[in-house]
């Protein structure tokens, strides 16, 4: 089969990029409310589950996510025998997990960062907590953390092609193919024009999302 | 009955006693001025009367009903005390709007949020509202886009949408640069006249030499001098009272 520019940005977008995005936005979906369950867990009152919770974070902010991808998909089975996990799954149970930690810890600094007279407002018109929290301090939260949170979701972008190392195929494994199959190397370079533009992309969404919320300040 | 009654009211954050046993009566319609140096308590107090912070000791009765007596009650259930919480409204300091909402949507929140009223009912009321703090036309105007005396009418209004039984102030205009305490300070008078039970806590002595029914200098945690205007202010028994009304007449 004749390799042109062609039918390489179709084998990079349908065999690399599909998964590399399918990676991308499941880890997003779930990491997101994971994140934020995590975050209470690190402002929580209850001293035994804030230590649980802040070595949990302390720990896999700690080490390298190549080792936890690693730990995630070939641990399991060392430990207790048995199957693996699919390799996707362990690559999303991975990437869920740290970035999780990475999330809770902007949660935490965004809904610290409300002042107290916003909750005391709330809870002298008779506001529930739960009230207080999605109807009040939320979205004051959210309008703080865009930028924190665009940092690590950029991160991810790139960061998705470390899930090779459990073999998980993705973007630059398979523009690095072509050096054993064609001899050619210029596709592997070529990878950096899907992220540029998927992260363009991202950037502008970020900024939309900012512009969106210039109504208020807090 | 009186509207409130405070009884023995005492509390102290770890070593320092900030209430040391306070003692009054409210009755409907009036309005009572909390003056007094400070760290002398006035703050605290509010804050005890809105169940956002508890006293270790003492009773708060609102129309002869109970809603706090001692330590205990401060572990009451989250309803309970939201309850509790109703009978008093709080404009504080700092305004504490809520920047995303407009004036109107910060007056009817918590209101619709209540699930009491219909909606149209709630509207209509935060309307009324605006027309009476003058800021009908900035109905839509975000806090950011306001003036610190505009949204401290705004914060004023949004705790009345509420009808508690008492309208709380803490330090309403300290906050706020001097041109700008006059239009707040005539919102408040406006209510006198149409019978809100207030507490005042100001250092603004002119208005509460003019506006109030009752006046209370605080000192050290304790009420030092109590009674009309006229008493605490032209006729003070208390040599404490006497030092901090000469120490602000200097001032001025």
């Amino acid at each position: 089969m004749e390799v042109t520019l062609r039918s390489v940005t179709e084998d990079l977008f349908l065999n690399g990029f599909l998964p590399t995005l399918s990676l991308f936005g499941i880890t997003l979906l779930l990491s997101i409310p994971l994140g934020l369950i995590i975050s209470l867990g690190l402002m929580s009152k209850f001293k035994p589950l804030k230590m649980l919770v802040s070595a949990v974070v302390w720990v896999i902010r700690g080490t390298p996510l190549l080792l936890q991808l690693i730990v995630v998909y070939y641990g399991p089975g060392l430990i207790w025998g048995g199957k693996l996990l699919e390799r996707p799954v362990a690559a999303i149970a991975a990437f869920v997990i740290n970035y999780s930690c990475y999330f809770a810890v902007i949660y935490k600094g965004g809904i610290e960062s409300i002042s107290r007279g916003q909750y005391e407002a709330g809870q002298v018109l008779g506001m529930t907590k739960a009230q207080i929290f999605f109807k009040v301090v939320l979205l004051q939260v959210i309008k703080r953390i865009i930028a924190p949170m665009s940092n690590e979701i950029i991160t991810l972008v790139k960061d998705t092609s470390l899930a090779r190392v459990i073999s998980v195929y993705e973007i630059i494994w398979v523009a690095q193919d072509y050096i054993k199959t064609a001899g050619l190397i210029w596709p592997l370079f070529y990878t950096a024009a899907f992220y540029l533009v998927f992260s363009g992309l991202l950037t502008l969404l970020f900024n939309f999302c900012e512009k969106k919320l210039d109504y208020f300040k807090s | 009955m009186s509207i409130l009654e405070v009884k023995n009211l005492k509390k102290s954050f770890g070593s320092s006693t900030v209430l040391k046993g306070i003692n009054f009566t409210l009755e409907k319609g009036e309005v009572l001025s909390i003056i007094g140096t400070s760290g002398g308590g006035k703050t605290t107090l509010l804050r005890c009367l809105n169940s956002l912070e508890f006293a270790e000791e003492g009773q708060i009765i609102v129309n002869g009903e109970v809603i706090f007596e001692g330590e205990s009650f401060s572990k009451q259930k989250e309803k309970e005390l939201r309850l509790r919480r109703l009978h008093f409204g709080l404009v504080f300091q700092q305004f504490n709007l809520f920047p995303q909402y407009t004036a109107r949507e910060n007056i009817m929140l918590a209101p619709k949020l209540m699930g009491k009223e219909s909606k149209e009912q709630i509207e209509q009321e935060a309307d009324k509202l605006l027309a009476r703090i003058g800021l009908t036309e900035k109905a839509d105007y975000y806090p950011c886009m306001l003036s610190g005396g505009q949204q401290q009418r705004v914060a004023i209004a949004r705790a009345l949408a509420m009808k508690p039984d008492i309208l709380c102030f803490d330090e309403p205009t300290s906050a706020l640069d001097p041109e700008l305490t006059g239009e707040v300070l005539k919102v408040i008078k406006g209510l006198k006249d149409s019978d809100t039970t207030m507490i005042v806590v100001t250092h603004e002595m002119g208005f509460a030499q003019s506006v109030s029914d009752k006046v209370i200098f605080m000192a050290q945690g304790q009420i030092e001098e109590m009674g009309t205007p006229e008493e605490v202010f032209e006729h003070p028994k208390s040599e404490k009272t006497k030092a901090f009304l000469a120490h602000v007449n200097d001032k001025d």
